[in-house]
């Protein structure tokens, strides 16, 4: 029991303290896995609306795809990334592996298929009459899209979310395509690995207190935002 | 000047305003619609009557120009358009039958047409502004969408379309989501409502009264087939089928037999219940031979009552022996089953009623002119 106190304790001083070391990991970890959700948007966002909204031959392989992607090992996902970016690979001059940009572009293939998968849904559940009526009052395509895409709000942001909360707490990509170097790509899921194999059970614990706490916060960031286009919604007439 | 093919829509006065010619619509292997021609008129009100599952969704969607027929072409002023026609889209607007309101509140739904339409802010708002009262709706019109009640919603989806003053104004199943009373109350507003915004209108419907009650001109969508189109008097007393014919009230119908052919259209028919009935050929069917199975047709309100031990002056040519088996006040009608060789039931005042005493198992006879029984080959 004392561990998980003295953990605690260590988590609150090197929270408040502001360690140079522990912010530094922190800042790193938001930065990247912000970034490779956003990248995980621009690719998965299109993706998903395409095959929700769209009836083409393969689509049901496309959907098995996307689904099969929510199981993809970070590992494999951090061997490919590693594959395409080592020395020998076809992307090993642009000598982006041990760099955060491998470590965006692995997270943002992570998430995705999430992206992908929950915005498909979220864009199928509405029934597409709402399409029709708004060309019925004489709306252009893209419009009628965007009212489409509009009342699936939502669930897009369930979809960003979801994303999120998949690249923050994986470690495997990370760790393969960063390499953990301290300073410049570690971040606070390999830091707890690291500090954990060198006993330093306290110190692993308090990262692991952090990252769920920044889960958090970000988490109910995004809810507000969320909430708050809800209720703007509802006050702006003409959004 | 002689009217070219491609006559400005200036000069079209001639033509229909809006034509469909000969749709046909599949889903896979179910044809929904097959070869369906119609007419709207400038200044009309066409009602599509059909039951649940006849087409008419389809059609609504496909005269709205937001679903392609796989055959035939939609004509407005003369002129083919399509779903990718976007000035043609804009001369006509639909309401489907389920409110869909779009996220925001109700003014911004109602604006929603006109703001696709480039139409500023300020401008929007201000006409919606006398649409929003007409409705009843400008105490509701910052509220949110989807906190309006079904009837409130129904109205704002109403005048989403209403404050594009359409040229054509197409309605799918206008009053089906509300109660009996709101649905009165909303047909009256609709027939105003409709002839004050619209150049013309369709509304698409199951319900035989809302055709009559709307329309100028009725179509009737059987398995997505047209099978009569007239004005609501011409289906009423000559109705081209036995789905009509039920449909626009004389929903009584026997079944029978082809015992005599007696005349020009003159059939003489054996019912199940025994009776050997005098009827009419209904417009538009071939003659059927004797033996042929046939439904017989009448309205209640053209079967007369006499007492049945003396014999009525009449000239009609259907005399039944009837036992009354129940009788019904309907408002100031009353509706009375009749037992007997041919099951019948009549609509008589509540004087007539109290005059020949008529109550359970009282015998009379029921009288039926020829004329008021038509016969449809089944």
């Amino acid at each position: 029991m004392d561990v998980f106190l003295e953990s605690l304790r260590e988590a609150g001083r090197l929270l408040v303290s502001g360690d140079g070391y522990v912010w530094q990991i922190l800042l790193l970890s938001l930065r990247v896995s912000g970034a490779g959700v956003l990248l995980g948007l621009l690719i998965g966002l299109p993706i998903g609306i395409a095959v929700g909204l769209l009836r083409f031959p393969g689509r049901g392989l496309v959907i098995s795809l996307i689904h099969t992607g929510f199981a993809l090992p970070p590992v494999v996902v951090g061997l490919f990334v590693y594959m395409v970016f080592s020395r020998s690979g076809p992307a090993g001059h642009l000598e982006l592996l041990f760099t955060p940009a491998a470590m965006i572009i692995a997270q943002a293939l992570l998430a995705a298929p999430y992206v992908a998968g929950i915005s498909m849904a979220a864009v199928q559940a509405v029934p597409p009459d709402v399409r029709l009526q708004a060309r019925g009052l004489g709306a252009s395509p893209a419009r009628a899209l965007r009212t489409h895409l509009a009342e699936a709000r939502l669930g897009i942001f369930a979809a960003v979310v979801a994303g999120f909360g998949a690249v923050i707490s994986e470690v495997g990509a990370v760790m393969m395509v960063g390499g953990n170097i301290a300073g410049e790509t570690r971040v606070m899921t390999t830091a707890i690995v690291l500090e954990t194999r060198r006993g330093n059970f306290a110190t692993a614990l308090a990262f692991g207190l952090v990252l769920l706490f920044l889960a958090f916060v970000v988490n109910a960031l995004l809810t507000r935002a969320q909430q708050a286009r809800t209720r703007a919604g509802v006050h702006r007439p003409f959004a | 000047m002689t009217p070219s093919g491609e006559t400005p829509s200036a000069d079209a006065g001639n033509e229909p305003l809006l034509c469909a010619e000969r749709i046909s619509r599949a889903y896979g292997e179910r044809t929904v619609l097959r070869d369906v021609s119609l007419e709207l008129e400038r200044n009309q009100v066409l009602a599509v009557l059909g039951p649940n599952g006849a087409g008419k969704s389809t059609l609504f969607r496909i005269l709205l120009l937001v679903e392609a027929p796989d055959a035939g072409r939609v004509l407005l002023d003369g002129r083919q358009v399509s779903t990718g026609h976007a000035e043609a889209r804009r001369r006509i607007a639909g309401v489907f039958q389920r409110p869909w309101l779009f996220r925001g509140t109700a003014l911004a739904n109602v604006a929603y047409g006109l703001r696709a339409r480039g139409m500023s802010r300020r401008e929007a708002e201000s006409v919606c502004a006398p649409v929003l009262d007409a409705l009843g709706l400008t105490e509701l019109a910052d509220m949110p969408a989807d906190a309006l009640s079904g009837g409130e919603a129904q109205r704002v989806a109403l005048a989403r379309a209403l404050v594009l003053r359409p040229e054509v104004l197409l309605l799918d199943e206008p009053t089906a989501n509300l109660d009996v009373t709101a649905q009165r109350r909303f047909r009256e507003d609709l027939e105003h409502l409709v002839r004050a915004h619209a150049r013309a209108a369709i509304v698409v419907t199951h319900d035989a009264a809302e055709a009559f009650a709307l329309a100028d001109r009725v179509a009737v969508l059987e398995n997505g087939a047209i099978t009569q189109a007239g004005a609501p008097a011409e289906l009423v007393g000559a109705p081209a089928t036995s789905f009509i014919a039920a449909f626009t009230g004389a929903e009584l119908l026997l079944d029978g037999l082809v015992e005599a052919v007696e005349g020009e259209d003159l059939l003489a028919v054996r019912v199940s219940a025994g009776a050997l009935l005098r009827g009419r050929l209904a417009e538009g069917h071939e003659q059927p031979v004797v033996g042929a199975r046939v439904h017989v047709a009448y309205r209640p309100e053209d079967v007369t009552l006499g007492p049945a031990d003396r014999e009525a002056s009449t000239s009609a040519v259907n005399r039944i022996p009837v036992v009354v088996s129940s009788v019904v006040p309907t408002g100031g009608l009353v509706r009375v089953r009749l037992d007997g060789a041919a099951p019948l039931a009549a609509l008589l005042t509540r004087g007539s009623a109290d005059a020949l005493g008529l109550t359970r198992g009282v015998p009379a006879t029921a009288y039926l002119k020829a004329a008021a029984l038509r016969v449809f080959p089944a």
